[in-house]
């Protein structure tokens, strides 16, 4: 493979290793967005079950993906859950 | 109608000072009333550029707090009868300055000229809040490299969400020679990448730093560089000017097979 390279213009590869980084640049959002996330599926889940919103972990991430430099961005997502059973606002909801 | 137009690029040294100078230079040339204001307190540069820096007496920042009177602190460039500089304060640093500061001295300034020209610090800190309060339109300047070209990314992406009007593109330093090898990004790839519509292609010109040695702008003369400003401001002011040919003469076989590319005449 990097005998492979050594033959590519410098062009081209400045060009692919832009588009790379990129990808993962562009992923990166706002704390507001990520707060917005949190927020919205807090309030669906809370349908189903009770869960500690505080302790909730929200981040994207990088994660290095199958190719040697690849990376690819994962939304990453920790919720603890408090009760199996929903709050009784939502009872009727579960059969 | 006067607008206000933000020159940045986020990362340093791509050329952000020379780009101001010359568009205000070259829209002074056409007979617009300009005003540049150099908006990177502590690292003031926009002065030298422009050969000015021996007639310094107030600057933006004691116009800010009210040291003196707005008229005091413009510099009238004696080349073009529309052309000033309000210079940046050097001894002093961003936080002199709130984006709220700059809406209002440029309100006022909006008032007299047709081009309200800010030259932007690098980076994304206040001074570049400062930079950009005001402005409607923004010019970023990216050159043929990844770093350049990741925080002119960077930049559009701040931008974007500030709403501005128009956020346009300029290419600087370009090597024809080196694209053409295969050893740096064309315009075209540059575009590919960034996604928002170019504003003008300067190439790597040796008339720049002879030009910046003397004070001098490089608009408005023979040279490659002078003549894409020249375009660059022609196009500001709503005229239709094709990109310069920056690669020299092509075979007629060449020009003939062009016709069917996506960049007809392969100018970029």
């Amino acid at each position: 493979m990097k005998h492979f390279f050594r033959f590519r213009k410098t062009r081209a590869v400045a060009k692919d290793r832009l588009k790379i980084l990129l990808i993962s640049d562009r992923v990166t959002c706002s704390p507001k967005t990520v707060d917005l996330i949190r927020n919205d599926i807090a309030s669906v889940l809370s349908e189903y079950m009770k869960i500690d919103k505080e302790q909730m972990e929200v981040e994207i991430k990088q994660v290095s993906g199958r190719e040697m430099d690849e990376k690819k961005p994962v939304l990453y997502i920790n919720i603890p859950i408090v009760d199996l059973r929903p709050s009784e606002k939502f009872t009727h909801r579960i059969p | 109608m006067s607008e206000v137009i933000v020159v940045t690029s986020g990362k340093g040294g791509v050329g952000k000072t020379t780009t101001s100078a010359n568009i205000g230079t070259g829209l002074a040339a056409l007979g617009a009333k300009v005003v540049l204001i150099d908006t990177d307190i502590g690292l003031r540069n926009l002065d030298v550029v422009m050969g000015l820096e021996n007639r310094i007496v107030y600057n933006l920042v004691d116009v800010i707090e009210g040291t003196c009177r707005i008229k005091q602190a413009l510099i009238k460039d004696k080349r073009y009868p529309g052309l000033y500089l309000m210079p940046s304060a050097q001894a002093r640093d961003k936080t002199a300055v709130t984006p709220g500061q700059m809406v209002k001295m440029i309100s006022f300034l909006k008032e007299q000229f047709d081009y309200i020209i800010l030259d932007c610090p690098a980076g994304i800190e206040q001074g570049f809040e400062n930079a950009i309060a005001a402005a409607e339109h923004a010019i970023v300047v990216t050159t043929p490299e990844v770093s350049a070209i990741r925080d002119a990314d960077r930049i559009i992406g701040l931008l974007e969400k500030q709403e501005f009007d128009k956020i346009d593109l300029i290419v600087n330093r370009i090597r024809p020679d080196m694209v053409k090898k295969g050893d740096m990004m064309s315009v075209q790839d540059v575009l590919d990448i960034l996604g928002v519509p170019l504003l003008g292609a300067v190439p790597d010109d040796e008339s720049v730093v002879i030009a910046t040695n003397q004070g001098e702008p490089v608009t408005g003369t023979a040279s490659q560089a002078g003549r894409a400003y020249q375009n660059i401001c022609m196009r500001l002011t709503g005229q239709e000017v094709p990109f310069l040919n920056l690669y020299g003469n092509r075979s007629v076989f060449a020009k003939l097979t062009g016709v069917f590319r996506k960049n007809p005449g392969g100018v970029l």
